[in-house]
């Protein structure tokens, strides 16, 4: 049996991972940013919702003892990292389809460097989409109420929270492996998610057996969190709820994800 | 390399099934280092799952596949550092150029980020894609597509290419120009395997070619070899109907006992056409004459069922094996 290959010596296992994580993910970022055009539908939709819920509907939506922007901003957070999570899904499918997940398979590189690279990437685009939106925010009234400090973290628990979905959009983009068809089936999934929770309106104001369901899921364990974080108020449980969302989910997200991906080589 | 001892590929008794369809069903198979080797073979017969198990895209359900001596599931890190793996699909990101694409490769591919670039412009040079380096791949030609994709399969100077269909969908220039690229490599020392529908591609690259049919191999050695199994030409004589067809096969028997018949038409493999015309207008005299008689290069369908019906004749029910 041949084992001098497997004594080679060469730099750490761990080492290879971090190069090629990078590597791959500088990769994903320069070829969204040679798409433009998808980049500027990436931010299109967020600018409408908030467009739509400050001036259209928000003058009949009313939040006891906040002003509605100051309430919608959290929201839209919690939304753009949502539907900018799909892009995970669209792009895996991509590299899927086109070949290069194949390729990636046969080359002496990191294995976990391939979906890491890609949702660090998506996390990275995410995290612009949302200053955008801040800045945007800003510009049609939203203040906040806390300080700077608060304000950062709050969108820390967003950037978590997206890394998270960005993982479960691994596994969608795997298993569907069609780029239009894997966007299609995460578009219903994610409405139902930023829509039946607390991002817009307040819960208080659905029927009970909706309530009962937007109360206990983890787009509105976020946008409590940041609203607590940005409008003040009792913090650190609201805080510890989401965190605790987000890891979950990144947790069996991602182990589901590493499964299918050595999973296609059966 | 001390690889050189051992068959640059080995394959044992491969299987591989998909659910309920057989892909591989004991494939056994070695090639000399240094060698161009075609696997020949329709859609289906299990080409890409072979080179796909052997460049470590896939496991095989049992047997063994060993590259240089490696065990592909046991030591597959290892092996990917010996290989190069072009499949089907150019594989290459059409939004990065064609320098950004053999860069990420190199780099993938564990070459130091100096020597990544210094391969990524040499590669460029000699696959002639120099002057669209820094051109987005989006915009590059299918031809221009598959050679950055063989490119970037040969960064790190693999020792052993498998190229899964190198050709296929290729105008007939940039198939030229990519065959004259493989037939370097081999020059160099690289090993080649390569998958390919085309008899005429087996022909015009290959050192051996390696039928494949239903998962097992059929037929193999060098391509002239091949031809003189089947002859050098195909004689297809057309008659009014299948009657006669199957009256004129009887008759043609004692000289040509390898004499097909499709329906209406029967079909003569042999070493010269003109010969055998003459010989089938002897055979037949007396009888139907054909209506259409037609000579022509044997295709790989002709090699093919040549050698998959002899396949078949050695394993009738009533054979012990």
């Amino acid at each position: 049996m041949t084992t001098t290959a497997a004594a080679r010596p060469g730099p750490g296992r761990a080492m290879i991972a971090v190069t090629d994580t990078i590597d791959v993910a500088s990769r994903n970022l320069r070829s969204m940013l040679r798409m433009p055009q998808a980049l500027v539908f990436a931010l299109i939709q967020p600018v409408l919702f908030v467009l739509l819920f400050r001036y259209a509907f928000g003058g009949a939506i009313h939040v006891p003892g906040v002003p509605y922007v100051d309430y919608l901003i959290p929201g839209i957070f919690g939304q753009a990292v949502a539907f900018g999570a799909l892009g995970t899904a669209v792009g895996l499918a991509t590299d899927l389809r086109s070949g290069l997940l194949e390729r990636f398979r046969t080359l002496p590189m990191s294995r976990s460097a391939v979906l890491a690279g890609r949702t660090l990437a998506d996390l990275a685009r995410s995290l612009a989409v949302v200053a955008v939106m801040a800045g945007i925010g800003f510009a049609v009234g939203f203040r906040v109420h806390t300080s700077a400090l608060a304000f950062l973290a709050g969108l820390g628990l967003v950037a978590l929270f997206g890394y998270a979905l960005s993982w479960g959009c691994v596994s969608l983009g795997l298993r569907i492996s069609d780029p239009e068809a894997a966007q299609a089936a995460g578009v219903p999934l994610m409405f139902l998610l930023v829509f039946a929770s607390g991002a817009f309106v307040p819960i208080a104001t659905m029927p009970g057996w909706l309530q009962a369901v937007a109360a206990h899921q983890p787009l509105t364990a976020l946008v409590t969190a940041v609203r607590a974080l940005v409008l003040g108020g009792p913090t650190a449980g609201h805080v510890l709820a989401s965190v605790i969302w987000s890891c979950a989910l990144l947790a069996g997200f991602s182990l589901l994800a590493v499964g299918q991906y050595q999973r296609i080589s059966r | 390399m001390d690889g050189n001892r051992h068959p640059a590929i080995m394959l044992r008794d491969l299987r591989k099934s998909y659910r309920q369809v057989v892909a591989l069903d004991g494939l056994s198979l070695a090639v000399p280092p240094g060698s161009i080797t075609g696997l020949l073979g329709p859609n289906g017969s299990g080409k890409t799952t072979t080179v796909s198990i052997l460049s470590t895209a896939l496991r095989p359900d049992s047997g063994q596949a060993l590259v240089a001596g490696l065990d592909v599931t046991i030591h597959p890190a290892e092996v990917r550092r010996l290989i190069g793996f072009a499949g089907q699909f150019a594989a290459v990101d059409p939004n990065l150029t064609g320098r950004e694409n053999l860069r990420l490769i190199g780099r993938l591919s564990r070459l130091p980020r100096p020597l990544a670039r210094d391969r990524a412009d040499e590669a460029l040079e000699r696959f002639g894609l120099a002057g669209a380096a820094g051109r987005l791949v989006r915009g590059y030609s299918g031809g221009m597509r598959r050679r950055l994709d063989v490119a970037a399969a040969l960064i790190h100077r693999p020792a052993v290419l498998f190229l899964d269909e190198p050709t296929t969908g290729l105008d007939p220039e940039s198939r030229t120009q990519l065959w004259r690229l493989v037939a370097e490599l081999a020059a160099d020392g690289t090993t080649v395997l390569l998958t390919t529908q085309y008899l005429e591609e087996a022909d015009a690259l290959a050192d051996r070619v390696v039928i494949i049919d239903r998962g097992q191999v059929a037929g193999e050695g060098r391509p002239h070899e091949l031809r003189k199994r089947i002859g050098s030409a195909v004689v297809a004589l057309e008659f009014a109907d299948e009657h006669a067809a199957a009256r004129a096969q009887r008759r043609l028997g004692a000289q040509f006992p390898a004499a097909r018949r499709d329906g209406p038409i029967v079909r003569l493999a042999s070493e010269a056409g003109s010969s055998a015309v003459v010989g089938a207008a002897r055979a037949l005299t007396g009888a139907d004459d054909p209506v259409a008689v037609r000579i022509r290069e044997p295709s790989l369908d002709d090699v093919f069922l040549a050698l998959t019906s002899s396949a078949a004749r050695a394993s009738q029910p009533g054979d012990a094996a």
